[in-house]
């Protein structure tokens, strides 16, 4: 296909730099700034949050003069998890780029469709995100440097060498800012995790989806997991990030990462059947997790195609709460097509 | 109510007695009421579907800004989004796609699907799931109606014509019925730039206001930033378009309706009247027996409206009937060329029947109110005894009221369009034709009192049947004046049109060879190339250029024609001139006289066109022209200053003057070769052009005389009713004639003579009236509502033909109704006569 190889291949050896890699990453076939985190209001209530940018690049349309030639798509999603609710407060967007209307820049990160942003300015992160059911206001400051995932931020997604991304984490950003639900300001504090990430060929054709998690530790320390599983349920890879809270990094290969099923969910929308408790080990460590709330699906067959599992979830060792992240799960409907 | 009873038995005797004169105003007024509800059936279904077309398109948009074709620059719609209080907006690029297997252009409407669905869900829901599949630099979907017309199914590919290049575009889907009931097809906005060559213009925004922003002060700010030419409106104003397109064509049909409501509404009084002296001894029994004058009167007022309500329910069934066949034969344009049904359902609602049933019931109650008062109002004494007939329709004698009713009618005749319609023009036809009609006895008894007396005993006789009876005379010359003026006035203003429209087709073609590239909307040109190649064809003695294109103009309901001709300096366009002004410098443009109507444009004036991207171009009003092709409008200027101000070379039309001994088939062949246009390319020469024109004129008003033809025969009937119910009620006379030697063969001969006479007066009557009529029609109704000139043209020898016939038809009439009360015993008449 024209459009694959027109696109350039993630590497080894390519030396991150920020912040340019922050910005976007046009040639690239797929890209995505994706942003989650646990939040505490003023009335110390707990929810979710997650914000995903992402772009997609179309070489098809890279002949075509025109000023709407969509040569790069961009959604975003945002969603709120509220127990109090029992489900995901949600919405989308799509457009293509231009016209400055939606945009994703090189340099430095700024993406943005419409009213709907992720800009980086003075260090810190801002998200503005007026949807449907709610707003959000969040400015995401960042207490630790980048980490690196897979070999310095070339991070692979199966046996073959060319699936891989460039991939970087920033735990433990500390999050201040407003959400607006029902008419009502609320001001918000927390703690978040952002992922940016950029591939011109994530999944191989044998993958169907991913389980994945961020974890921010009470310790300090930052946990990134994930395996790649198969068309049969087998995983295909598999790979993972720690960081302890002095800035010892270990990457685990794909064995030393299991992620075990303990409790199943099926959505009354979708009947998808997601494992939302699991048992997970990352080398020596091993603990549970626990969701925020079960209904944490998402059905974004508008935008992305896909419908998939991304929710808060709770880590647990010896029944002690030892962190919060978020969890995704990716194919368990239909196999993921990342186009 | 026994006397109730009795009357309705004695109402019910008629019916028995005389099927066929009661049924007449029956049949006549369903006729009338059938017309008036499938006009307004199959054209309330065409708007229908055009209005749900038009809402589909523009979807849940709360504001449209809108531009020309030409389009305006894309840049707005970026500066349009940033509005504050704008949710969404949807820049859409819409055009007529030429394609090269079909005259008929593509609809083709280009947008950007991520915007469009948050604006047109209900029109993309089918490919939503299929959104990304449109980004395809050269696919579309379409919609069923499209798919149908044009034969082809996903996957396929259509050959459009742009410019004078061809471009193959591959069908992706097919959007539901339910989406769209038209023929439409959809792209992505960057597709459809790059393929149709019209990079950095869009047509349209579609603009959805946030729910707490101020929907008036958000107009007003993207008001202030629009260019010229562009503008911004809520949605409906598609809906208006349609309507206006086909307006003077209903118009016209309803004007028909007219014609056979009035003469049924007419048969009604003229039945009545003729059965209340028939049953004149009977309805004096009835009033001797102790009913009251009200009452007697309201009883008889209900026979009238009892007849209404039958004749329009009848009439509407009728009408129902007839809109589904002319949405299926004559599709839902009514001839017009302008609409076109293709679901062709039709929409009846029950409010309709109400409306027509009370409508009926109305006029036939207004019919017949005027007779049963006077029948009411008759002394009991004197009623029951005989021949009292003659004071029947004493105060209709009046010329007075008759005067004042003419002269009402031409006032209303000189009246201003009311909304474009030419609404005062009917009223003054419908109080014409009134005032006409009072003044028949006055008329007819001063014509039958100047009358030479016959020698003959016969016709001697027969005059002076009629003139001593001149008031029930007066009943079978309304029936001729009504149905026959009518008649006369349609004709004149049909023949008035077609000499105009030949007269006009003249001038218009002045080639040998007529060319045109698609429709004048459409995407395909002849590029300067494909012009010299062209006027290079072996045979070709001259060659004349044209670009033809809808313009729209700020104010203007539906586009005008804008027609770039070569001009010389100095020179005029060949065109049927009605109005000039003075030489003036700068640009001139010569514009039909719609233009003067819908834009108050006049010779002299400064306008400027919005053509190209920039200020538009300035031009003087040269002069007006008659154009008859384009009822909304058109504009002519030289080709020199359209280019320089548009920069748009290309043609699509052009005319071709033969070499002396040139086979034009074998230029056409050799045209058709050197451009690959297939089916867009239309070549004629002139004859078969004014032929066809002419065939299209004959059809649209084919209906026109069909139904001239029937208000006639119900007109005749009419004669023959009132012929047979005078002749019964005068079958004393007959006896006595008889009685003093007359022979039966003499007496029926008598009735002709008078039928005879009843037809030429009558005749000369409707000529006169009619021929006033005729002018108001084709000076105040046609001008009014077609907005252009004809000129008076009368048919002499159709009219001469006609008053033949109905005169012979008269007598015919009268003499088949004389024949049957001549037939009983002499005796017996007699004896009734006491």
């Amino acid at each position: 296909m024209v459009a694959a190889s027109a696109a350039p291949p993630v590497v080894p050896g390519y030396s991150l730099a920020f912040p340019r890699d922050h910005g976007s990453h046009p040639d690239f076939r797929t890209e995505w700034w994706y942003s989650t985190g646990w939040l505490r209001t003023a009335r110390g209530a707990r929810v979710g949050f997650q914000i995903t940018f992402f772009r997609s690049r179309q070489a098809i349309a890279d002949a075509n003069p025109s000023a709407f030639a969509p040569r790069q798509i961009l959604i975003a999603h945002a969603a709120i998890s509220d127990p109090l609710r029992g489900r995901l407060q949600k919405d989308q967007r799509i457009a293509r780029a231009g016209f400055d209307l939606a945009q994703a820049r090189e340099g430095d990160a700024a993406v943005w469709i419409d009213q709907w942003a992720l800009t980086r300015a003075s260090g810190a992160w801002h998200i503005a995100a007026p949807a449907e059911e709610f707003t959000l206001m969040l400015t995401l400051s960042p207490t630790q440097p980048p980490m690196l995932n897979g070999e310095s931020g070339y991070s692979r997604k199966g046996p073959a060498p060319a699936a891989a991304s460039y991939y970087y984490s920033l735990p433990h950003l500390s999050v201040a800012g407003d959400i607006v639900r029902d008419g009502r300001r609320e001001a918000v504090t927390g703690e978040a995790w952002l992922d940016h990430e950029w591939s011109s060929e994530y999944l191989e054709p044998e993958a169907a989806g991913w389980d994945w998690i961020g974890l921010n530790l009470d310790d300090g320390a930052a946990l990134m997991a994930f395996r790649i599983r198969d068309r049969h349920g087998g995983v295909r890879w598999a790979g993972g990030t720690l960081r302890a809270a002095d800035g010892t990094t270990r990457h685990f290969a794909p064995g030393d990462i299991s992620f075990d099923p303990q409790r199943r969910w099926r959505s009354p929308r979708t009947a998808i059947e997601y494992p939302v408790e699991w048992s997970v080990r990352a080398g020596d460590i091993a603990f549970a997790l626990t969701p925020l709330m079960d209904d944490q699906e998402s059905d974004t067959r508008a935008t992305t195609g896909a419908i998939y599992w991304e929710g808060a979830v709770r880590a647990g060792k010896g029944g002690r709460e030892i962190g919060r992240g978020y969890l995704e799960l990716t194919g368990y409907g239909e196999a993921l097509l990342l186009r | 109510m026994p006397r109730l009873r009795l009357w309705w038995q004695l109402w019910c005797s008629q019916w028995r007695a005389g099927p066929v004169r009661m049924a007449m105003p029956v049949v006549a007024l369903a006729l009338g009421v059938a017309l008036a509800s499938a006009v307004q059936l199959v054209n309330r279904s065409a708007l229908a579907e055009f209005g749900q077309a038009a809402r589909a398109l523009s979807g849940d948009a709360d504001l449209v800004v809108q531009g020309s074709a030409d389009g305006f620059d894309e840049r707005f719609f970026a500066a349009i989004a940033r509005v504050p209080g704008v949710a969404v907006a949807s820049p859409v690029l819409e055009l007529r796609a030429t394609l090269a297997s079909r005259r008929e252009p593509l609809h083709v409407v280009a947008l950007d699907p991520f915007r469009a669905m948050q604006v047109q869900p209900a029109l993309l829901g089918e490919i939503a799931g299929r959104l990304r599949g449109l980004l395809a630099p050269d696919g579309i979907f379409l919609s069923g109606q499209a798919a149908s017309a044009l034969g082809v199914e996903t996957g396929a590919h259509l050959e459009v014509l742009v410019g004078s290049a061809r471009r193959r575009l591959e069908m992706l889907g097919r959007l539901s019925g339910a989406a769209y009931p038209r023929a439409l097809g959809i792209m992505d906005i960057a597709a459809a730039q790059w393929q149709f060559d019209r990079l950095g213009v869009i047509t349209r925004i579609d603009v959805r206001v946030a729910r707490e922003a101020n929907p008036v002060a958000v107009r007003a700010a993207i008001a202030r930033m629009l260019p010229p030419g562009v503008t911004i409106a809520a949605p409906e104003v598609d809906d208006a378009r349609l309507a206006s397109a086909t307006r003077a064509y209903r118009v016209n049909l309803a004007m028909l309706a007219l014609v056979a409501v009035l003469t049924g509404s007419f048969l009604v009084l003229a039945t009545q009247t003729l059965s209340l002296l028939r049953r004149r001894s009977t309805l004096a029994l009835l009033r001797a027996l102790g009913m009251t004058r009200g009452a007697l009167r309201r009883t008889l007022t209900a026979e009238g409206v009892v007849v209404g309500m039958i004749g329009a329910a009848l009439g509407f069934a009728g009408g129902i009937a007839l809109a589904r066949w002319m949405l299926h034969v004559v599709a839902g344009d009514l001839g017009a060329g302008q609409l076109v049904s293709l679901s062709g359902s039709l929409a009846v609602r029950p409010a309709d029947w109400a409306i027509f049933v009370l409508l009926g019931a109305l006029v036939a109650g207004i019919a017949a109110w005027l007779p049963a008062r006077e029948a009411a109002a008759r002394p009991v004494a004197q009623a029951l005894k005989a021949g009292d007939a003659g004071t029947a329709f004493a105060h209709a004698r009046s010329p007075w009221i008759g005067g004042a009713l003419i002269g009402l009618g031409v006032l209303l005749a000189v009246l201003p369009p009311l909304h474009g319609l030419p609404l005062f023009g009917y009223a003054a036809v419908a109080t014409l034709l009134t005032g006409g009609v009072w003044l028949v006895p006055a008329a007819v008894g001063s014509l039958l009192a100047r009358w030479p007396r016959p020698r003959r005993p016969v016709p001697a006789l027969a005059l002076a049947q009629l003139r001593g009876n001149s008031a029930r005379a007066a009943i079978g010359f309304a029936a001729i004046i009504v149905s026959f003026s009518l008649m006369v006035a349609m004709a004149i203003m049909v023949h008035s049109f077609r000499e105009s429209f030949i007269d006009w087709l003249e001038r218009t073609l002045p080639a040998d060879l007529q060319l045109r590239v698609g429709a004048s909307d459409g995407t395909a040109t002849l590029e300067s190339a494909a012009q010299e190649a062209l006027a290079q064809v072996a045979g070709v003695a001259r060659a004349q250029f044209r670009r033809s294109r809808p313009l729209a103009l700020p104010g203007g309901a539906a586009s005008v024609q804008l027609i770039a001709v070569p001009i010389e300096s100095g020179g005029v366009p060949d065109l049927t001139i009605v109005r000039s002004a003075p030489a003036t410098a700068g640009v001139r443009a010569w514009i039909s006289e719609a233009m003067v109507d819908l834009y108050r444009w006049q010779p002299g004036e400064h306008v400027t066109l919005p053509l190209g991207r920039g200020r538009g171009l300035a031009v003087t009003v040269a002069g007006v022209f008659r154009d008859y092709g384009r009822s909304t409008g058109s504009v002519i200027i030289p080709r020199s200053n359209y280019v320089a101000a548009t920069g748009d070379t290309t043609a699509n039309e052009a005319i071709f003057w033969l070499e002396r001994g040139a086979h034009a088939a074998t230029v056409v062949e050799a045209m058709r070769a050197r451009l690959g246009l297939g089916a867009a390319l239309q070549i004629r020469t002139t004859s078969e052009i004014r032929e066809r024109s002419l065939r299209s004129f004959d059809r649209a008003f084919a209906i026109t005389y069909a139904l001239e033809a029937i208000a006639v025969f119900i007109g005749l009937l009419g004669v023959g009713v009132a012929a047979a119910s005078t002749a019964l009620a005068r079958r004393g006379e007959f006896g006595m004639l008889r009685h003093v030697g007359m022979l039966r063969r003499q007496i029926v001969t008598m009735l002709a003579g008078e039928g005879l006479l009843t037809g030429v007066i009558g005749a000369g009557c409707a000529l006169v009236l009619g021929g006033a009529l005729s002018i108001v029609l084709v000076y105040v109704v046609n001008r009014q509502s077609f907005l252009w000139s004809i000129d008076l043209a009368v048919p002499w020898a159709q009219l001469g033909l006609l008053t033949a016939v109905l005169v012979a038809a008269a007598a015919a009439a009268a003499l088949t109704g004389g024949r049957a009360a001549v037939g009983g015993g002499v005796i017996r008449a007699v004896r009734e006569d006491w």
